[in-house]
């Protein structure tokens, strides 16, 4: 068809669909209506990614598919497009967008808010389920037009604020239509995420794991709600109840983020569709078992420019290793049986997006799956496979032309059709010009090499061995060249107009710089290879992958370690049990337990260590720490019992491997000190390389954190933090008398059969009251600890553990008589007005006086050399050698409730040991193993393997990244990671860590 | 018996009184002083078994195995010491003992001067005696520091001390020892109000601000060269630098920052420049060797600046630089600084745990700090004609358990080993006795 033809058709379709709503008025003409059929001819349709027509044709009516096949036979009122055996595929969905939604507003402002800015819906603003993207829609004809180029036709989009989001709006990317026929779906899905609304300042939640908190009683909310129990009228809610059938698409944004979130849903029998971040492959088999379909950006990182020697230093093993695998990130999903939908999300261009898919593509990710992945999956997930996704009949005629396989990367899109509505990118009957042509001109003979795409053809012209200025446009089938003419004196110009219909070869004419006409008549050279594409810079080869390492961070395993039969000969043996310190004795260690304790063991299959000259301890038990997390504080409120710090154990923080190294295998991380009620702990051990999971503490005890003194009444949190209760001592009483008193009614209400609203807090403090859950409480001045004493034992209960305690020896027999643990700092004093009296005699006058007295480290570092601060207690107070190593043993053991299980060297307990070079609280002594369950998480010696492994896999990357950069590929500058070392008051502000 | 409740009524009064600030400093020595029988840890790496160790006018008058000699102690007051260690005061560089009391309270603050460049700035008329943090230090065998202000480009002067004095005037031992200038760092933090990533990234001004500091040291050398210009007290506080009065202490961490310090000290010829911080120094050990240029090296106790570090470079850093041949001494500054620079023997311990002798490691406290600082000539070892600052202990004082001390003395004054916190242990021990 004639192309002008053509144009002034688009323009009638286009025109009629704007007014194609049949009963409106029309001020402009006369009606336009017009229902005709159009053929898509001579096209391989992939109908869908399992069905490919070699030869077909498309049928397609009102904006949808009616019919396909190889020979169809086509209505008389049909207007046919010959594709000219170019190829047609379904539009991409993408289904995670903000397209036409505009990004919300920050809200500004110094002063805390604690309290919501709403009424009349949920008590937190973060929550909105009640929002619509529809309600803020505004279609954006440029970014359409750019998804269109790159084969996206329709997009899932919402507005990307707020823990409950709403709900987002699915839309064709019709350009000719209106928002009357191009949205597909009005509600597509609801829309989650971990991070907060911009729009408000209220403080809850300050925390990832508050954010989790909040989600849970917001459903428990809801469905309290739903049942009619409300005396009040909550937007929020009901809106979420409306949008409980809808597809519930979850923002986590990294592979740990996917398995909280998945977590989550678990617990409500929701099954979130989750928006992942790339690195999923790094615990794949984590991210399989939540079976969640799963959302994949694929925003690759730019290799790091590492020619600074010195800069390139502070890149970390596990950033070099990220870039190195990331590719792989679609194969291991694929492979593994992962369903999932990919997105353009979070790419910087849209352009970027078919270089990263052939990227994975060349990794061995599958055609097949990258087309299901773009199309049916995102449409299933969106329950709209009967409108989207392929092109069946009775589906949208959603569907873009390429010059053949669109998984390669010369290919070309020509067209895009949304709902019917044709879109031209590039000229479909263009050919290809490129190649060396011959042509005489005023007796003189020229020869054009013409490159590149149509678009943008390249030309060089030679005449008598001598280049000319050349320039070429190519549109509609004309090619217009001009050339500057051999004469080196003054320069003129030879202008050529030809005409491409012809195969191979350029007819027209030339205008010499003197006015005359010439005809032009340039033959292409078919002989040569004159025809053959340049080479492609780099050749698309398979990518080789460093493997996975458990956790994929420098000192991971290759393998997860296994429990192994283990007899230690000849150890000097701290039993921490009535036997004392045993010389020359064997201790046997079999399915992770201690089985044997005595002189002279054998074991047919134990691996025997020669333990002569060196100490074996249990391990040692931390009961005041704050590594291996991702949040520590959640500081939006002065009660926080409702979250979990088991919600956000971080399994690659390398302070784990650091605090094995010093002779670590369990620890308490506590919530941090913000509230005088804090949030639950978690007990773990450090079996380095097991997923977070897998780290708890087996049958964990539970506890909570409580805090005291300055923090909780931000003394020194800032002059503008005056506004939230309490703000001294004596409010903190009364925050603990309040919370306590409403658990008791809340049990009551409870124990009655009534209903009654589940609130996740108040049964945390039920635990407490019921003695199921014990507290551990930071602590410094003897008033307060005498305080919380009295509370507790008038609600009938006891505090077991008051950490810090640096007043404790001042109210030692108090203490002892209420029946409290104390777990103490050895000697750290003076960075508060409330550590004025801390004494490092402290530990020694609890023990005295027969308080049960652990030493802990609040402190990455000290904690890894908590041997050294027991031995502390020798010198400030003069506490027996045994005594001290029960410090941070036994007595921490005892302290959370797992000395039936660790603490000492008895049999039958965990094979939690540590062998010493010297005697345990000695400075010159070193771990050289630390043992958990009979596996051995450290090792001296493989320390040192792991060290050269280390540099040579660095080196080996670097090197890559030397290439990958005189390759010519774009770097990214470095970027210094910075180890975040938490205490007891960091982080009152949100940290979403993204892991 | 109302008169004996008087009595202690009074007493507490004045113990009470007591509590409230630094032990009385002991007055002059009076007599000699012989210490009989101890292991004396010289601090230059050499031991005496059995040593006779005498003092007299707050200097050593003798050190010698006393197996070998025969001497007459009449009239000295005679400390029986065998099975003891004797060793010299530890030294504490690069500190802020008694700037600050309690980190928390703004008012007890007196570290940070505001200001990039402020050599003019002196910490030793802000150093407080009477602080309890400085009493702390000397139970635990830390009986001198280098009291040093912080922040800024140029922090400021800072002057030795010793830990028991009425004031500060009689607590220099040194004044306006050196100036210290904290390097400009590689990595600069993005503005996140500005939309920037927050996270450390190259820093693009680091030339710029070289050449900052550059232009400041010409302009102080061009200042002190005159007479004739209009008073500068920040150009005037510089002089010292270049005639062998003060020592420039310049903080760097990283190869590339500590090799361009030394060059623009040599550059600008600085008489004597010491590295304090020294992440990487063992990377250029020949460099820094042949330039004289010796190391405080950073706290050993602390975590690995990076995740892929092995997990003992802190530990081992004195090792690998003292292996070089490089002056190695410890600092403490960082979080907590003051109060846990009483732990500095244990530092030391740690880096004999990795790779020292005990009495390298020992060096690291006591003679390399006081020939870092210029007071070798009468502190840091246990030798004839030096000051008397040393101290005794029940066993290895590089080891918690054993650090245990029954005399300490400064210029020869027994000095107390009270502190506020012995004595709240003393009271509340005895509230227990008696219940």
């Amino acid at each position: 068809m004639n192309k002008a033809f053509a144009m002034l058709f688009m323009f009638l379709i286009s025109s009629m669909s704007i007014c194609g709503q049949d009963y409106f008025p029309k001020n402009d003409g006369v009606m336009n209506s017009n229902h005709h059929f159009i053929a898509i001819t001579n096209a391989k349709i992939h109908l869908s990614p399992e069905k490919v027509i070699e030869n077909g044709t498309l049928l397609i009516k009102d904006g949808k598919v009616m019919d396909s096949g190889e020979n169809l036979k086509l209505p008389d009122n049909t207007v046919v497009y010959d594709i000219k055996g170019n190829s047609v595929y379904p539009s991409f969905i993408d289904i995670y967008s903000n397209f036409g939604v505009a990004k919300a507003k920050r809200a500004t402002g110094q002063n805390p808010q604690y309290d919501a800015s709403r009424t009349g819906y949920y008590w937190n603003d973060h929550i909105k389920p009640e929002q619509n993207a529809i309600d803020k829609f505004n279609y954006d004809k440029k970014a359409a037009t750019e998804l269109l180029k790159n084969g996206f036709g329709v997009v899932n989009t919402h507005n990307q604020d707020g823990i409950v989001r709403g709900t987002g709006l699915l839309v064709a990317l019709n350009n000719s239509g209106s928002n009357a026929n191009r949205i597909i779906a009005d509600k597509s899905a609801q829309y989650l995420a971990f991070s907060k609304s911009v729009t408000s300042r209220q403080s809850y939640p300050t925390s990832l794991m508050g954010s989790m908190a909040l989600l849970r009683q917001m459903y428990l909310d809801a469905e309290w709600y739903a049942n009619g129990h409300s005396l009040t009228k909550d937007r929020s809610l009901e809106a979420l109840n409306n949008n409980k059938s809808l597809t519930q698409i979850f923002t986590a944004g990294s592979k740990t983020n996917a398995l909280r979130a998945d977590k989550v849903g678990d617990e409500f029998n929701i099954q979130y569709v989750i928006l992942g971040g790339g690195n999923e492959y790094e615990r794949i088999s984590e991210i399989k078992a939540t079976n969640a379909k799963m959302i994949i950006p694929i925003n690759f990182k730019k290799p790091y420019n590492v020619e600074d020697t010195e800069l390139s230093k502070s890149i970390s093993l596990g950033d070099l290793k990220a870039w190195n695998q990331q590719g792989s990130n679609l194969t291991a999903l694929e492979s593994n049986g992962v369903t999932f939908a990919l997105t353009s999300h979070s790419l910087k261009s849209i352009k970027d997006f078919k270089q990263n898919l052939l990227t994975a593509i060349s990794y061995g990710f599958s055609k097949e799956m990258a087309l299901k992945s773009l199309t049916t999956i995102p449409a299933s997930i969106l329950n709209q496979e009967s409108n989207i996704g392929t092109l069946e009949n009775g589906k949208y005629a959603n569907f873009f032309i390429t010059s053949g396989d669109v998984f390669e990367k010369s290919t070309k899109t020509f067209e895009h059709w949304v709902q019917g509505q044709q879109n031209i990118f590039d000229d479909i009957n263009s050919k290809d010009l490129t190649g060396t042509y011959k042509f005489n001109l005023n007796g003189d003979a020229y020869t054009l090499k013409v490159s590149g795409p149509s678009k943008k053809l390249k030309t060089e012209v030679t005449a008598n061995n001598l280049k000319l200025g050349s320039s070429a446009k190519y549109k509609g089938d004309w090619l217009n060249l001009s050339i500057t003419t051999p004469d080196t004196v003054s320069k003129k110009f030879i202008r050529i107009s030809a005409n491409t219909l012809k195969n191979n070869k350029l007819v027209g004419t030339a205008i010499l710089p003197n006015g005359n006409k010439q005809s032009f008549n340039a033959v292409l050279n078919t002989s040569e290879d004159s025809k053959k594409e340049l080479k492609p810079k780099e050749a698309e080869k398979m990518k080789s992958v460093m493997p996975i390492s458990f956790p994929n961070v420098a000192y991971g395993f290759n393998e997860k370690p296994k429990s192994q039969t283990l007899l230690f000969k000849n150890a000097t043996v701290w039993t921490n049990e009535s036997e004392g310190v045993l010389k020359q004795t064997d201790v046997l260690v079999k399915d992770g337990k201690i089985a044997k304790i005595g002189r002279d063991l054998s074991s047919k299959n134990a691996i025997v260590i020669d333990a002569t000259n060196k100490h074996l301890t249990a391990g040692i038990i931390d009961e005041h720490s704050h590594i291996a997390a991702d949040a520590i504080n959640e500081a939006g409120q002065n009660s926080s019992a409702e979250v979990s710090i088991e919600d956000v154990i971080n399994d690659e923080d390398i302070s784990i491997y650091q605090n094995l190294a010093g002779g670590v295998t369990s620890i308490q991380i506590l919530h941090g000190s913000a509230n005088p009620i804090g949030g639950r702990s978690a007990i773990i051990k450090l079996k380095w390389g097991e997923s977070a999971e897998d780290l708890i503490f087996p049958d964990t005890p539970k506890f909570i954190k409580f805090a005291l003194g300055e923090n909780v009444k931000q003394s020194n949190w800032g002059d503008r933090q005056t506004v939230r209760f309490p703000q001294t001592r004596m409010g903190t009483e009364q925050v603990y008398v309040d919370y306590f008193s409403r658990a008791k009614a809340y049990q009551e209400l409870k124990a009655s059969g009534k209903p009654y609203r589940k609130d996740i807090e108040l049964e945390t403090l039920l635990e407490i009251l019921n003695k199921e859950r014990f507290i551990s409480c930071h602590s410094y001045v003897q008033s307060e600890i005498n305080m919380l004493m009295k509370v507790a034992e008038s609600f009938n209960f006891n505090i077991n553990t008051f950490t810090h305690i640096l007043e404790g020896y001042k109210v030692a027999d108090k203490m002892k008589a209420h029946g409290v643990g104390g777990s103490t700092f050895s000697d750290w004093w003076a960075y508060k007005y409330e550590v004025n009296d801390a004494i490092p005699y402290n530990a020694a006058i609890m023990h005295n006086q027969g308080v049960v007295t652990a030493i802990n480290s609040d402190d990455a570092e000290m904690s890894r050399r908590l041997n050294q601060e027991a031995a502390k207690s020798i010198k400030y107070g003069g506490v027996s050698e045994e005594d001290a190593w029960k410090f941070v043993t036994l007595n921490p053991a005892k302290l959370l409730h797992i000395d039936h299980k660790v603490g000492s060297i008895k049999v039958g307990k965990d094979a939690d040991l540590v062998l010493w070079s010297d005697h345990p609280m000695s400075i010159y002594a070193k771990a050289e193993k630390t043992i958990i369950e009979g596996v051995t998480y450290f090792d001296i010696e493989r320390d040192k393997q792991l060290r050269a492994q280390i540099k040579k896999d660095k080196s080996a990357l670097i090197n890559e990244m030397m290439e990958a950069k005189n390759s010519g590929m774009s770097t990214q500058p470095i970027k210094k990671k910075e180890k975040e070392h938490m205490h007891c008051d960091t982080g009152s502000d949100v940290h979403f860590i993204e892991k | 018996m109302k008169f004996k409740t008087h009595i202690f009524t009074i007493l507490f009064g004045l113990f009470v009184i007591g509590m409230q600030g630094q032990q009385t400093p002991a007055p002059k020595q009076s007599s000699a002083i012989a210490i009989v029988g101890a292991t004396a840890h010289i601090g230059n790496g050499s031991v005496i078994e059995n040593s006779l160790i005498i003092f007299k006018d707050g200097k050593i008058e003798t050190i010698v195995d006393g197996s070998l000699v025969k001497m007459d102690l009449n009239g000295m007051t005679v400390i029986p010491a065998s099975g003891k260690h004797v060793y010299p005061g530890f030294i504490v560089p690069n500190s802020t003992l008694g700037l600050v009391e309690i980190d928390a309270v703004r008012a007890t603050d007196d570290e940070d001067e505001i200001g990039p460049l402020n050599p003019n700035i002196r910490s030793i008329i802000a150093y407080n005696t009477e602080s309890k943090v400085v009493e702390s230090m000397r139970p635990n065998g830390v009986l001198l520091a280098q009291v040093t202000p912080r922040g800024g480009r140029i922090s400021g002067t800072s002057s030795i001390v010793q830990l028991d004095a009425w004031n500060w005037e009689d607590a220099a031992i040194k004044t306006d020892d050196g100036i210290h200038l904290n390097w400009p760092s590689l990595f600069t933090r993005g503005r996140w109000w500005l939309g920037e990533d927050p996270n450390l990234k190259p820093n693009d001004n680091y030339e710029k601000q070289l050449n900052d500091l550059s232009n400041f040291i010409k302009e102080s050398k061009a200042y002190n060269s005159s007479n004739t210009n209009a008073p500068n007290l920040k150009l005037e506080a510089m002089e010292g630098l270049f005639n062998k009065n003060k020592t420039l202490f310049i903080h760097a961490n990283g190869e590339k920052a500590i090799t361009d310090a030394v060059n623009f000290s040599k550059q600008h010829g600085v008489s004597k420049t010491v590295i304090v911080g020294g992440d990487g120094a063992q990377h250029i050990g020949p460099f820094l060797k042949s330039n004289n240029i010796s190391v405080l090296l950073n706290r050993v106790h602390r975590t690995p600046s990076s995740d892929d570090d092995d997990y003992d470079l802190p530990f081992k850093m004195a090792k690998l630089l003292v292996d070089q041949g490089i002056t190695v001494g410890l600092e403490t500054s960082g979080q907590m600084e003051r109060m846990n620079s009483r732990n500095l023997p244990f530092y030391a311990g740690t880096a004999a745990a990795y790779g020292l002798t005990k009495e390298q490691a020992l060096q690291l406290i006591t003679l390399n700090t006081a020939t870092i600082l210029g007071i070798e000539n009468n502190y840091g070892s246990l030798e004839v004609g030096k000051s008397a600052t040393l101290f005794i202990s029940e066993g290895d004082a590089l080891d918690m358990r054993t650090n245990i001390l029954s005399h300490a003395f400064i210029d020869g004054r027994q000095i107390s080993l009270e502190t506020h916190q012995t004595k709240l242990w003393k009271r509340y021990s005895k509230k227990y006795e008696s219940n």
